[in-house]
């Protein structure tokens, strides 16, 4: 009950209800039911993916299109999970103890640890992460139904306004999240080269940008390791 | 009922394309996370990609907009983006900031424009 507490804690509970209430209504307009847009929070439970899934299919792409540029965003959960479960696992910890743990890491989930689990005893930390997280589905699952009933209902003034909430409340979490000059660059790029990729009309026009200006980024970091190592 | 779940063959596209391709890179950390260094360099690449991807997203949206949001002129979509970023720039980096100057300038601009 103490992580689930932690929720109200957090700014970030704010920018994920206003993230799920524009998916919600991202959903909506893309002609998906709303049973649908609830089973793809609790069991993606990733809002890129989950924005991915939605526009790619709800503009006409393959499965196989979708699931390609889904599979690579989600690359990104991997070192997500490798790092958190660290600070969680005990002697007597096995590995499907953690499973849930692993399922309900996303960035959010991610940033809040560090912040609230140095104060938590390492034996309390599953259970605290189990409330904390699934605290948050929760709230996510509430704002996708009033996100979907409003876009339903609102005019479509107050409807473009919901839309709007996913892209304004992912880049500035985005770059809230910037922490080395690779990830602005990659920010950047990533949002100069999109344009550019959809003129190729490819289907994975959002794979091809995404991999061109990450490896940039990358390029760019090596690089500057190069010089830093070379001075000293 | 069904409308609530819609067809059944929705769902299960949801699970090929969505739920599977995103959950297999979790459940790989589950299994072989203990042997990788966080700041390993393919980490940092992959860190890249994926912020990269998520930019292009966001941009996708602003640029090729879904539904209602393909009613607001392309330059006010643009100008409340930028808006926004100032604010959050502003406020040093507060999220909040930026998402709620951003959707009053689109929302305003819109209103004004009838």
């Amino acid at each position: 009950m103490w992580g689930a507490r932690s929720i109200g804690a957090t700014v970030l509970t704010l920018v994920l209800f206003a993230t799920y209430l524009g998916i919600g209504a991202l959903a909506h307009d893309s002609g998906f039911s709303l049973g649908w847009t609830l089973a793809s929070t609790a069991f993606v439970w990733a809002g890129p993916a989950q924005i991915i899934v939605i526009t790619t299919l709800g503009s006409g792409a393959t499965v196989l299109q979708s699931a390609i540029a889904v599979t690579v965003s989600a690359i990104r959960l991997f070192p997500m999970v490798v790092s958190v479960l660290p600070l969680m696992r005990t002697e007597q910890t096995k590995r499907r103890h953690l499973i849930l743990v692993a399922h309900l890491t996303a960035v959010t989930l991610w940033v809040e640890c560090y912040r609230f689990l140095p104060q938590v005893p390492r034996i309390r930390r599953i259970a605290f992460i189990h409330g904390l997280g699934l605290g948050l589905v929760s709230v996510c699952l509430v704002a996708n139904t009033i996100g979907y009933t409003l876009a339903a209902n609102l005019t479509p003034l107050l409807a473009a306004g919901m839309l709007m909430l996913t892209p304004l409340a992912f880049l500035f979490s985005t770059a809230r999240n910037c922490r080395e000059l690779a990830d602005v660059i990659a920010l950047l790029l990533g949002l100069l080269l999109f344009p550019l990729a959809a003129l190729l009309n490819s289907g994975i026009d959002i794979l091809i940008s995404g991999v061109v200006a990450g490896t940039i980024a990358y390029g760019v970091h090596r690089a500057r390791a190069g010089v830093v190592r070379v001075r000293a | 009922m069904s409308s609530f779940i819609g067809d059944w063959h929705a769902l299960a596209i949801l699970f090929v394309a969505g739920v599977i391709p995103n959950q297999i890179w979790r459940m790989l950390g589950l299994w072989f996370g203990g042997g990788i260094d966080e700041n390993s360099e393919l980490l940092v690449w992959v860190r890249a990609v994926a912020t990269a991807i998520l930019a292009g997203i966001i941009a996708q949206i602003v640029v090729q907009p879904p539904g209602a949001l393909a009613s607001v002129p392309d330059w006010l979509r643009y100008g409340a983006v930028a808006a926004g970023f100032a604010a959050f720039m502003l406020a040093r980096k507060s999220i909040f900031a930026g998402v709620i100057v951003g959707e009053v300038v689109m929302i305003a601009g819109k209103y004004w424009l009838g």
